[in-house]
């Protein structure tokens, strides 16, 4: 389990993460929304120790990792598997590199398993014949799909997703959402998927927390925060240009 | 008053504040050099990249700067009737001095500004937080290969641009103003010592280290987006010739 207690992160003089608390439940889906510019990246980031906070604690299965030094750090990460916004694949290797990257540097699998592997996890994404391209040859939908088949490939108990859909077209975007149901489904990790994409997401999560000024407003089921009276969460969910969010 | 006392109390402190990371982080690469080394493929990979297609700029540098030292060395040596002592000149100006500094600066215009910007790259494209969120450590895989490989490619090139300026040289003393070639050769043997070329060696190595240090480094601190990137090699570049220049002037005044 994650949790975050009184996070509060700066850059510079803007505040990004104000007091943030928030609890990640074992084994479920939970999607981070919340206007863009908001910090959602920023509190993903804070989950898996590439950013540390200002001030608080980021607890992962009881052990805050804010205090750890670089090797506790790396040992915490085992744990997680992340999918960063735009894929983050390696430009210089092809898809299949990338995929079995992780595997030759973590395990001592032999070329042939490394390969059955890696086959086996690009199938389950639907990328078939792709072994040999290189990232620029991809699409953005494409891409996505090889970053999950990379960030599942070692079975991480936590997936974060960083708008994994973010630039996609309506059917890839379903199809990505879909995909990351039934890959959870399969691996049942714990999943954090930061996202504005709505109402597809309320389908995805089993949890949903809303971000809004370095703050996490509302927390609840799908259904709970579709529901919700908060001015700020009826006005984002609606996409309407009146109530309390201010385009800058 | 105070404002100005207060900046360059700012200043100070920044500067302070990055020379302290550049030192943490080139310490942080040779410890993981030795914890955790890299694969032998990942070195051998970046000495072709670092060393082996230095070797055509290096091979061209190398052949006009001896020559230039066969044509100005004549001309000042004819003045003294001193002209068979060509080949020392040559060689000793070559392998104390010119070998390893342009042989340095040759490698941060080819190899030092595209570590940089690879670098760069990956950062603003989030690879290297891919890398951490595997757990892996990303020095090791885009540091430590990079500086063992400068460490080993420097000297060597080195090596080539002191033979190949050498003959450059001979090929304007001899063939073109006809020095006698016996004189060229055997007073270059004759001049030359070990702890001439000892003093080559030392240099080029720690010009590599140089190098891949402040190249590493700026690129792996890249700012944002492409403007970033292309700061970053602009200073990786800019300071890595300056500090070679300084470090030259340090060692030739240690090792003279």
């Amino acid at each position: 389990m994650i949790k975050l207690v009184n996070v509060e992160k700066s850059f510079g003089s803007q505040v990004v993460l104000n007091k943030l608390n928030l609890e990640i439940p074992h084994g479920k889906i939970t999607a981070v929304i919340g206007p863009s510019g908001e910090g959602k990246s920023v509190l993903l980031k804070h989950m898996i120790g590439l950013l540390r906070p200002d001030r608080g604690a980021v607890i992962v299965d009881g052990e805050d990792i804010t205090r750890m030094g670089r090797d506790r750090l790396n040992h915490v990460r085992e744990k997680f598997g992340m999918l960063f916004q735009n894929a983050a694949l390696f430009d210089s290797m092809t898809v299949f590199e990338n995929v079995a990257f992780p595997l030759e540097e973590k395990t001592r699998l032999s070329r042939a398993e490394i390969a059955d592997r890696v086959h086996e996890a690009l199938e389950h994404v639907g990328l078939k014949g792709v072994d040999k391209k290189f990232p620029d040859e991809l699409s953005g939908g494409m891409k996505k799909r090889v970053g999950l088949a990379r960030a599942v490939l070692l079975d991480p108990k936590i997936i974060l997703f960083d708008e994994p859909t973010t630039g996609l077209d309506p059917i890839i975007c379903r199809a990505t959402h879909q995909l990351i149901k039934d890959t959870h489904v399969r691996f049942g990790f714990t999943a954090v998927v930061v996202s504005h994409e709505i109402p597809e997401i309320f389908d995805v999560s089993d949890m949903v927390a809303m971000l809004y000024r370095g703050e996490i407003l509302e927390v609840g089921t799908p259904e709970q925060i579709q529901r919700s009276t908060h001015p700020v969460v009826r006005q984002f969910i609606s996409g309407s240009l009146e109530g309390p969010i201010h385009l800058v | 008053m105070l404002l100005l006392v207060e900046k360059l109390g700012s200043l100070t402190l920044s500067i302070l504040q990055e020379m302290g990371r550049m030192v943490n982080f080139i310490i942080y690469a040779f410890y993981l050099i030795i914890r955790s080394p890299a694969k032998p493929v990942h070195i051998l990979k970046q000495i072709r990249f670092i060393g082996a297609k230095s070797f055509f700029v290096i091979f061209l540098t190398a052949s006009f700067t001896g020559m230039v030292l066969g044509l100005q060395g004549y001309y000042t040596l004819a003045k003294f009737g001193s002209e068979g002592m060509l080949g020392s000149a040559v060689a000793l100006s070559l392998i104390r001095e010119l070998g390893p500094v342009l042989s340095a600066l040759m490698v941060t215009g080819r190899a030092g500004s595209a570590i940089s910007a690879e670098i760069g790259i990956m950062r603003i494209t989030e690879q290297i937080d891919a890398l951490e969120t595997m757990a892996l450590e990303p020095c090791k895989y885009l540091v430590s290969p990079k500086l063992l490989a400068a460490i080993i490619s420097l000297p060597l090139l080195c090596a080539i641009f002191d033979v190949v300026g050498i003959y450059g040289g001979y090929l304007v003393g001899v063939k073109l103003l006809g020095v006698n070639p016996g004189a060229y050769f055997h007073e270059m043997e004759k001049s030359v010592e070990w702890k001439d070329v000892y003093s080559g060696i030392v240099k080029s190595v720690s010009f590599g280290v140089i190098i891949a240090w402040i190249c590493c480094y700026k690129g792996y601190f890249a700012g944002h987006g492409a403007e970033g990137v292309s700061r970053a090699t602009t200073a990786a570049v800019v300071m890595s010739s300056v500090m070679v220049l300084i470090w030259d002037y340090f060692l030739t005044s240690v090792l003279l």
